[in-house]
């Protein structure tokens, strides 16, 4: 039992990632027609402004520290953030230490600047192209993305921590009536998962609640009927692409404390968040969501190793393998439209 | 009246040999007029530096590349000489190898089997290199080695750790400065015997492929030779990133050790979620948590930030050793670059220096007279004390340093400390154990 609630909460955790990549990439395909293969990029530019944030919070100025010297013997430098002679050395190592999440407010309007110009620069060229074309144009910006990226931050893990605050884990069994230490989960990753629910509830009511939301829906529907209305809907599908890089950018923000960002943390959620766009029916954000979770815990008990002794690798194909059960016996995935990917 | 014996199928064969013959590289005909493949004659020598310049190591395969301009540059009489003021043999005089000023050409191996092969073979076919060197990988080391054997050159290796590099992967052309597997266990097994008890149960968590097989049955076989259980060993894909699947059953397992036999992005990635789980906080069997990653590379390290803090591990080399070799690799290195160098710039400027010098030695560029100078050669000032490189499979057996993630490091690159330096006996092992042949050296003519 306590296996199981484990890895339902780990499953939570990877299917909140999953989740919010598929809901940006599905918001674009249902939008704009478009299979968009950099948006793995997209998710690792948002960790990136992380890092970046992290790197201007922490511009220093160096004081010699005739104590110590340094690796070739010379008097030390020691580093003192700009921040600190600002505000402190309290509050400057707090600012330093809250980066992250500091960062959410850094990433929402640059992943949307992002998104636009690249709505606008090359994807909008490729509307009436077939998806093949989409795909391979949006698959070469996902490389030229992350090599700028590896240009400029190096190919090695860059660790971008948590504020100390929300370090260490949380003891789910001692609450639950288990032994203590059985059922342990960390406190970011309840933020993650928390935080991921907020942006998808956000997404959703923006979509159902206000009159933009509105008529995106209505020009996902039915497109040249609201362009006979006379309504500019190719500006808010614009628009809409911006908003579905910032969600993956901010995925990518939250993401940073989890695992330390490389340039090719995006390709390693791509492939995996158009499966999840794929069984959960292409085009549904509801879909995108359920299907984000559903093959996030599905992995996690995969790679349990009670599971590994009677099936060896089946961690490995898991998400592929249900993939293709779902696409043989219901093309349209799970809660896709009647007639998406059925002919 | 001549009578032909030409018959179609005769023709189908005549032309099929014609064909493999023609198709087959230069590299692997014999020359008419070299005595073996590449033979230097202008005034000038190429040494190919196949390393990863883009890829998951590509900062490993830079600081690579620093080392070997750095040894190129000391070879050829410039800057300080670096280590050829400590290195024991005094072949070297800083005027190139044999006189030929040494020049070198560049490989991206992209730290894929294939890639690496064929920027190899670019290397030695175009641009006529006689000794190929570097790498971060061991499937890279094997491939590459393979094909420098049947090239006919010598293969310096770079970053291996697998056993099978210098074991059942050997061959005659290849030899390996860094450590491997077994020599990690071998070092780290007492100390942790003496930091953690001898009543301990071990949870290894190995990455999927051949070095981490190897290297979880070489701390397997440490520690339980000490007294510890292994209470479970689970495979991870190498394309893992998040390992919270695997590290939340580990304290259910009661297990009071969880061994990371990762490397890279995994070993960044699995520590970090582990530290994360707060594993190193509890307290398991009446004993605190701890967790061992039996490689270290102060690159990787780096990646995983203040998670190595008080984590042990083991490394080829680093730069606070306190030795004449290392401190002049050191400063020579440091006055270059602004920077201490990695273990992977340390190991790939030796591997240079020692072909250099077996050149000398010998007399001769030939590949064979070369690895009949290194075979037995024993050496001391490159930095890890006295070394010799076995005869009977190519490896170098020398000091091993046991290392700890530091708990107040006082820069970015101060984040190991020494533990111990484990004398090369208790790391040395029967050259069979591994299997595999040498076979005889190929000089490609």
């Amino acid at each position: 039992m306590e296996a199981i609630i484990l890895q339902v909460l780990n499953g939570l955790d990877k299917g909140s990632a999953y989740a919010l990549i598929a809901l940006g990439l599905t918001l674009i395909f249902g939008t704009l027609g478009v299979v968009n293969f950099a948006h793995g990029a997209l998710f690792m530019i948002g960790a990136f402004c992380a890092v970046t944030l992290s790197r201007i919070l922490s511009l220093s100025h160096e004081v010699l520290d005739p104590g110590k010297t340094d690796f070739l013997g010379n008097p030390s430098k020691v580093n003192v953030p700009y921040v600190n002679d600002w505000f402190g050395e309290v509050a400057g190592s707090a600012i330093i230490d809250w980066a992250v999440p500091l960062s959410i407010l850094f990433a929402i309007p640059v992943m949307i600047v992002i998104g636009i110009v690249m709505e606008r620069g090359l994807i909008k060229h490729f509307y009436k192209r077939p998806h093949a074309d989409q795909i391979l144009v949006t698959f070469g910006l996902a490389i030229v993305l992350q090599e700028i990226i590896k240009y400029f931050y190096g190919a090695n893990p860059i660790p971008t921590p948590a504020p100390q605050a929300f370090t260490g884990s949380f003891d789910f069994g001692a609450m639950l009536g288990f032994d203590p230490n059985v059922i342990i989960y960390p406190y970011w990753r309840i933020i993650y998962f928390a935080f991921a629910a907020l942006i998808i509830g956000g997404v959703f009511a923006f979509l159902q609640f206000t009159t933009f939301g509105m008529v995106v829906r209505a020009g996902m529907a039915d497109r040249e009927t609201v362009q006979l209305l006379g309504i500019d809907i190719d500006r808010r599908f614009t628009l809409m692409f911006g908003l579905a890089a910032a969600v993956a950018g901010l995925a990518g923000v939250m993401y940073t404390p989890i695992n330390s960002p490389n340039y090719h943390m995006g390709m390693d959620f791509l492939v995996l968040s158009f499966v999840v766009v794929v069984v959960g029916g292409m085009g549904s954000l509801p879909g995108a969501v359920a299907a984000g979770f559903l093959l996030g815990i599905l992995e996690s008990f995969a790679s349990m190793r009670e599971v590994l002794e009677y099936l060896p690798g089946i961690n490995q194909i898991i998400i592929y393998l249900v993939a293709i059960i779902i696409l043989l016996t219901r093309p349209r995935g799970l809660m896709g439209r009647k007639g998406v990917m059925e002919e | 009246m001549t009578k032909s014996n030409l018959t179609r199928r005769g023709l189908i064969k005549t032309s099929a040999v014609a064909g493999v013959g023609l198709a087959t590289p230069t590299i692997f005909t014999a020359s008419s007029v070299a005595a073996f493949t590449n033979e230097p004659t202008g005034s000038s020598v190429t040494l190919g530096f196949n390393v990863p310049q883009s890829g998951p190591y590509a900062d490993e395969g830079a600081d690579e590349l620093r080392a070997y301009e750095l040894a190129v540059e000391h070879l050829n009489g410039g800057g300080d000489g670096g280590l050829m003021n400590t290195f024991s043999s005094k072949a070297l005089k800083g005027n190139g190898i044999l006189g030929k000023e040494v020049k070198y050409v560049t490989g991206d191996t992209q730290t894929k089997s294939d890639a690496a092969r064929a920027s190899a073979r670019s290397m030695i076919e175009k641009d006529g290199a006689v000794m190929i060197t570097g790498g971060s990988s061991s499937g890279v080391a094997v491939a590459v080695q393979a094909l420098c054997q049947e090239a006919g050159v010598i293969f310096m290796a770079g970053l291996t750790h697998s056993n099978d590099t210098t074991g059942k992967d050997k061959k005659a052309n290849g030899f390996r400065h860094f450590f491997n597997s077994y020599m990690s266990g071998a070092a780290l097994a007492p100390i942790l015997a003496n930091n953690y008890g001898t009543d301990r149960r071990a949870y290894h968590l190995t990455a999927d492929y051949n070095w981490g097989y190897t290297t979880e049955e070489a701390v397997r076989t440490s520690t339980e030779a000490l007294g510890w259980e292994t209470v479970a060993a689970v495979k991870t894909p190498l394309t893992q990133t998040d390992f919270s699947s695997y590290i939340a059953p580990v304290l259910q397992s009661g297990a009071d050790v969880l061994v990371l036999n990762h490397y890279g992005g995994n070993m960044v990635n699995s520590l970090t979620n582990a530290v994360q789980f707060g594993l190193r906080d509890k307290l398991v069997n009446n004993k605190n948590f701890e967790i061992i990653v039996p490689l270290y590379s102060r690159l990787m390290a780096k990646g995983a930030g203040a998670n190595v803090k008080g984590i042990y591990g083991s490394t080829n080399w680093h730069w606070s050793l306190t030795d004449e070799g290392s401190k002049a690799f050191v400063k020579s290195f440091g006055t270059k670059y602004g920077f201490p160098p990695s273990q992977a710039a340390h190991t790939t400027y030796v591997q240079a220096m020692l072909y250099a010098d077996a050149v000398e030695r010998a007399g001769s560029f030939n590949p064979c007279a070369v690895a009949e100078a290194l075979e037995g050669f024993e050496f001391d000032g490159m930095g890890n004390g006295k070394t010799l490189y076995r005869a009977e499979d190519h490896q170098c057996f020398k000091d091993v340093l046991v290392v700890r993630g530091k708990e107040n490091p006082t820069s970015e690159f101060d984040l190991l400390e020494i533990v111990e330096v484990t004398p090369t006996e208790q790391v040395t092992y029967d050259a069979s154990i591994f299997g595999g042949e040498l076979g005889a050296c190929n000089p490609g003519a």
